[in-house]
């Protein structure tokens, strides 16, 4: 099993907002807005030391994504921040328009993502937001998987031509990848090597993947750990050729079931290499109120649920 | 002959484009196209600093145009064609399949002329002012304009924009509003009223210019002057409030919201095209 340290946990947004300000210092075109979340996302670092390219939007996100299109117009690098429930559920429409038919260079940095956002309950816990994004055509879907990462995948998505939605999330996770390690849109990084199963997870379910196979390991399951931080465009040959390695899969994301990353594999493994496939993601059902970790728990997204499935996936080969 | 006979002329024949392609493509929006017709036969050839031949989208050092209400996309079409966007000749394929003359404007044709797709309605405005923006940012002195429709203003990310224009002082933008009354289902004022617009926008913080006859070249000329004077010593964008006539040029389409998405049969095209004179050559 391939050794990694958790150097200490961190908060995705903020991988973001260090990210934002380290590309906004390289690139001048590089813009930001925010909708009265600031703070929140992380980007007062980079509205600081650029105020002329930052612009609050204030409570009114719909206009903010359209703002941010005619800013790429001029060959700016607009990102606009909010938290995903808004900037996915919200203004779908405008990114549908304005961003993805249109084919603009918009960068959408969606914050408190998934459950983990916690105590604020289900109506912020956005759970569908991967599903929509992806459904849209040109539009990539980055899932990074720590601070580290997050911030990597930034300065990436900076530099890639065309729409980027970027998802991470409130809560500290582990922070295990290298600081300065060159993130690569469009491509699944494997982290472990097994034989029996594939795990392919993505955002901090990584990290819970990484724990499931030591688990897995002690059982004499050995498993390939794939961390899926890009959804769309999805690398099918890492993902298909460890498949057909393992004969068996389980996937693991912070999202329903419904249009997430599990179902996008379920979707290529019909089409290419039939296999038991086991999802680990929240199923019909809306989130609550409570701590990031009660809630990975009690909705069945933690390493002992990976664990579990793997071994169903495993029995069923 | 005078610039105003020759916009007139212009206009004449823009008019005939939309009438024959709704008809030839047996579906469009005619009414609200006639009602815009003037303005946007003055941008593009008389205000607009712009280089047809070498367009391209980022718009750099030329002024841009955003049509917001997207449906009235026959209009921004034959006004791109009458200038030398795109031959003539292609409007007769407006929506038909393979067409890069969408139903409402797309990018993803590389329709020369065309910035951004358009047609849910409400989000024109907010891209025009991201673009005047994006040209302050650059030291690019052109302008940004940019049309919205009456009844396009009922929806609530016309007033994000208007907001976010006014405190982020967005004063290389004039924006006009056909102000018809009219929309699909009746009168702006049935349908969801008040109205009060002009009002609206000042309480928003915009310089408002009244057009009394928005179908009026001198009126619309004599109110961009306006919004420019107004633009030259205070830092604010502005909205022009163009007072039209839906269907304008065409006795029965003449203030009803009756053509606002309905295509003329032939021979009511032929006594539309009757009251029209055909100026530059039909396509």
């Amino acid at each position: 099993m391939t050794k990694y340290t958790n150097t200490g946990n961190k908060d995705t947004r903020s991988g973001f907002g260090e990210g934002l300000l380290a590309i906004g210092r390289e690139c001048k075109d590089v813009v930001a807005l925010a909708a009265d979340l600031k703070g929140s996302v992380k980007m007062d670092a980079f509205a600081k030391e650029f105020p002329e390219r930052f612009f609050q939007a204030g409570i009114a996100e719909a206009n903010m994504i359209n703002v941010a299109a005619g800013l790429s117009l001029n060959g700016k690098i607009p990102f606009v921040g909010t938290f995903a429930a808004f900037a996915a559920g919200r203004v779908y429409d405008q990114v549908r328009m304005a961003v993805a038919y249109s084919e603009t260079n918009v960068k959408i940095a969606a914050s408190h993502a998934g459950i983990t956002l916690g105590e604020d309950g289900a109506t912020h816990q956005i759970l569908e937001d991967i599903g929509l994004m992806r459904m849209l055509p040109g539009m990539s879907v980055v899932v990074p998987c720590d601070f580290n990462q997050t911030k990597n995948a930034t300065i990436a998505a900076a530099k890639w031509n065309g729409p980027v939605y970027l998802r991470f999330g409130r809560p500290s996770v582990p922070n295990f990848t290298g600081e300065n390690e060159v993130f690569e849109i469009g491509k699944a990084y494997r982290l472990n090597d097994g034989k029996d199963v594939t795990i392919l997870a993505c955002g901090h379910l990584v990290w819970e993947a990484l724990l499931a196979a030591e688990e897995l390991e002690k059982e004499g399951i050995t498993a390939d750990v794939i961390n899926v931080a890009t959804i769309k465009p999805l690398d099918y040959d890492t993902i298909l050729n460890s498949i057909k390695k393992t004969g068996c899969v389980v996937t693991a994301e912070e999202h329903f079931i419904f249009g997430g990353m599990g179902e996008m594999i379920a979707g290529l493994l019909a089409s290419h290499f039939p296999a038991p496939l086991e999802f680990v993601a929240i199923a019909d059902k809306f989130g609550q109120s409570g701590t990031p970790s009660e809630l990975m728990k009690a909705y069945g997204l933690d390493a002992e649920h990976i664990v579990a499935a793997a071994r169903r996936a495993v029995s069923r080969k | 002959m005078s610039d105003i006979q020759r916009l007139k002329d212009i206009a004449c024949q823009i008019r005939r484009d939309i009438l024959r392609m709704v008809t030839m493509a047996k579906s469009g929006h005619p009414g609200g196209s006639l009602s815009s017709t003037d303005v946007v036969t003055v941008l593009y050839f008389n205000k607009m600093q712009h280089d047809p031949k070498n367009w391209n989208r980022s718009g750099k050092d030329a002024d841009m145009f955003f049509l917001s209400c997207g449906h009235e996309s026959p209009l921004l079409y034959s006004a791109l064609a009458r200038s030398g966007y795109f031959p003539v000749s292609e409007l007769a394929t407006f929506r038909k399949i393979g067409s890069r003359l969408q139903g409402h404007p797309a990018t993803d044709t590389n329709l020369p002329g065309v910035f951004e797709a358009s047609g849910s309605l409400g989000q024109g405005l907010s891209v025009a002012v991201g673009a005047a923006l994006g040209k302050k940012l650059n030291g690019d002195f052109h302008k940004v304009y940019c049309l919205v429709g009456d009844g396009e203003s009922q929806e609530g990310q016309i007033w994000e924009a208007a907001q976010f224009a006014s405190h982020h002082k967005v004063d290389n933008l004039i924006a006009f509003t056909d102000w018809n009354g009219q929309q699909i289902d009746g009168t702006t004022e049935e349908v969801i009223g008040p109205d009060h617009l002009d009002q609206r926008w000042k309480a928003f913080g915009w310089n408002v210019v009244i057009a009394e006859d928005g179908n009026n070249m001198e009126d619309i000329l004599s109110a961009i002057k306006l919004a420019e004077e107004l633009q030259a010593v205070e830092p604010k964008p502005v909205m022009v409030m163009l007072k039209t006539v839906m269907g304008k040029g065409v006795d029965f389409m003449e203030g009803t919201c009756k053509w606002h998405g309905k295509a003329p049969k032939p021979e009511e095209c032929e006594a539309a095209l009757k009251q029209i004179p055909e100026t530059l050559g039909d396509f």
